[in-house]
């Protein structure tokens, strides 16, 4: 039996933009156990809600992660709206579902991006990230911001988007369509990705559904779960069908991601088509008192916002889920049985973000 | 064929030139409302305080007393909820970003606004009053 030694990963490591670290334990040069330890960036965002009235939360709820910025501000709106009993018009419904579509667009082409960079196929990372550009650049043209929109507030939206943008938008979607199926097309078919992608970081139906994982890592292994089927913002109107993968693997996952890039595309493109006329924002008089579990469909996952309000302009109590976190027990069982060179496309897999992990 | 996908976009890209700019040589792409940084006017402030109140990251203060309003520009983020809750006008956004600094420095600025003095009353009115 071969001599098992420790080989540290993370939390510097360049496949990884933020900080978690991996004790590996190697039989050779096969990983036999992983032991995850996170730590590194906690910031303490959830005792602000104590500091900061419950309006101007909402920003430092966007702050929480720098790409799923839009879902966590949309997730803490819904649940303060819940709890307060708010109706927010039907515009502003249906413009929150079209910028939480592209930012889950910018996430996913910026994930297959660091993926593609992961395996050593630099041409498609620049590829990844050039059509990205195109979705931050709509992003700045209607919000202002290209990562942080800042446009979600209690009660509605703060900026509306006028027809003939709305229009522009429309007719960038089908070129921008045309040249994604191009992008996914090589990480489907491509026989190099496909080499280094099928049958790696296998995980069973049971297993994820189990280890409580979330997003493209559950639905990559077959179990359709996505919360934009429960009908969120216009998501109701609009109809979604999960996109569900059954290999498991990490080709499975990447799968799941280039096929949701087409169907944010459609709900997009219907969005706009749909749009209703009327105010984007209600006035929203007192304070929450109650509490709610808010839960949205991040690009990575299921996000639980848990909100408690006593009565008070601050909460009393915010407790945020994040996909991430229900993700690693799931990579922990991926990583045994790979060979050390194939850990960090499997790390990568899971699309983990550390910033929304420790908050 | 599964081997040549890329080849269509890499023969596209050899025609295209880069999509990103040279920034700072070349000016950062923004659109009319990028939210780039807060600019204050003293002429028009009346110290009420609201915008140093809804900061969200504590990033203005304001002391009545000295009329003196401050702006850490380390800590603004840029969100846009002062300008919009200022009653008025005296915070607009502008469009550019600030360029890079060493040294944490928090701009001050000295409120100039002065309140009109009221039009004297008149002398049927004093005459009402008492």
């Amino acid at each position: 039996m071969p001599e098992r030694i420790v080989v540290p990963f993370g939390p510097q490591h360049p496949v990884l933009p933020e900080p978690i670290h991996i004790d590996l334990v190697l039989e050779d040069e096969l990983v036999v156990d992983a032991v995850p330890s996170i730590g590194y960036i906690h910031r303490g965002l959830e005792q602000l809600v104590q500091k900061r009235e419950y309006p101007e939360y909402v920003y430092v709820a966007e702050r929480i992660c720098g790409i799923c910025s839009f879902m966590h501000a949309l997730c803490y709106c819904q649940g303060i709206e819940h709890i307060m009993g708010i109706e927010v018009p039907d515009r502003s419904r249906y413009l929150r579902t079209i910028w939480a579509e592209y930012s889950r667009l910018h996430s996913h082409l910026l994930w297959l991006g660091l993926f593609a960079d992961g395996m050593g196929f630099e041409n498609l990372f620049m590829r990844s990230w050039q059509l990205r550009e195109r979705v931050l650049d709509v992003s700045e043209d209607t919000t202002g911001g290209r990562i942080i929109q800042s446009t979600c507030k209690v009660g509605g939206v703060r900026r509306d988007i006028g027809q003939e943008m709305l229009d522009k938008m429309h007719r960038g979607l089908d070129i921008f369509e045309e040249e994604c199926r191009d992008l996914g097309n090589v990480f489907l078919n491509d026989e190099t990705v496909k080499y280094r992608l099928q049958g790696l970081g296998v995980i069973s139906k049971e297993e994820a559904y189990a280890l409580g994982s979330a997003g493209p890592t559950l639905r990559g292994s077959g179990v359709a779960s996505d919360q934009r089927e429960t009908g969120y913002a216009a998501y109701g109107e609009l109809g979604y069908k999960a996109v569900v993968e059954t290999a498991g693997d990490c080709y499975a996952r990447c799968a799941v991601r280039v096929r949701e890039l087409y169907s944010s595309i459609d709900i997009i493109r219907r969005a706009i088509e749909e749009i209703p006329e009327g105010p984007i924002d209600v006035k929203v008089r007192g304070t929450p008192d109650g509490e709610y579990f808010s839960r949205v469909e991040q690009p990575r996952g299921e996000v639980v916002h848990y909100l408690l309000g006593n009565g008070t302009k601050h909460l009393a109590r915010a407790r945020i889920r994040t996909p991430t976190l229900a993700n690693v027990p799931a990579l922990v069982k991926m990583l045994p049985g790979a060979q050390l060179a194939d850990v960090p496309i499997v790390v990568l897999s899971i699309d983990p973000c550390i910033s929304c992990t420790e908050r | 064929m599964g081997l040549f996908e890329m080849t269509k976009t890499v023969l596209r890209n050899l025609a295209g030139g880069p999509v990103t700019r040279r920034y700072p040589a070349v000016p950062a792409r923004t659109s009319p409302i990028t939210r780039g940084h807060v600019v204050f006017d003293p002429a028009t402030c009346r110290s009420c305080g609201i915008c140093s109140k809804r900061c969200p990251c504590v990033a203005l203060h304001l002391d009545k007393e000295a009329k003196i309003w401050e702006i850490d520009r380390m800590r603004c983020i840029a969100c846009g909820d002062c300008v919009e809750s200022c009653p008025f006008g005296s915070l607009t956004m502008e469009q550019d970003y600030l360029p890079p600094t060493v040294e944490h420095v928090v701009d001050r600025y000295t409120i100039t606004y002065v309140k009109p003095e009221r039009p004297a009353k008149k002398p049927a009115e004093e005459g009402a009053d008492a």
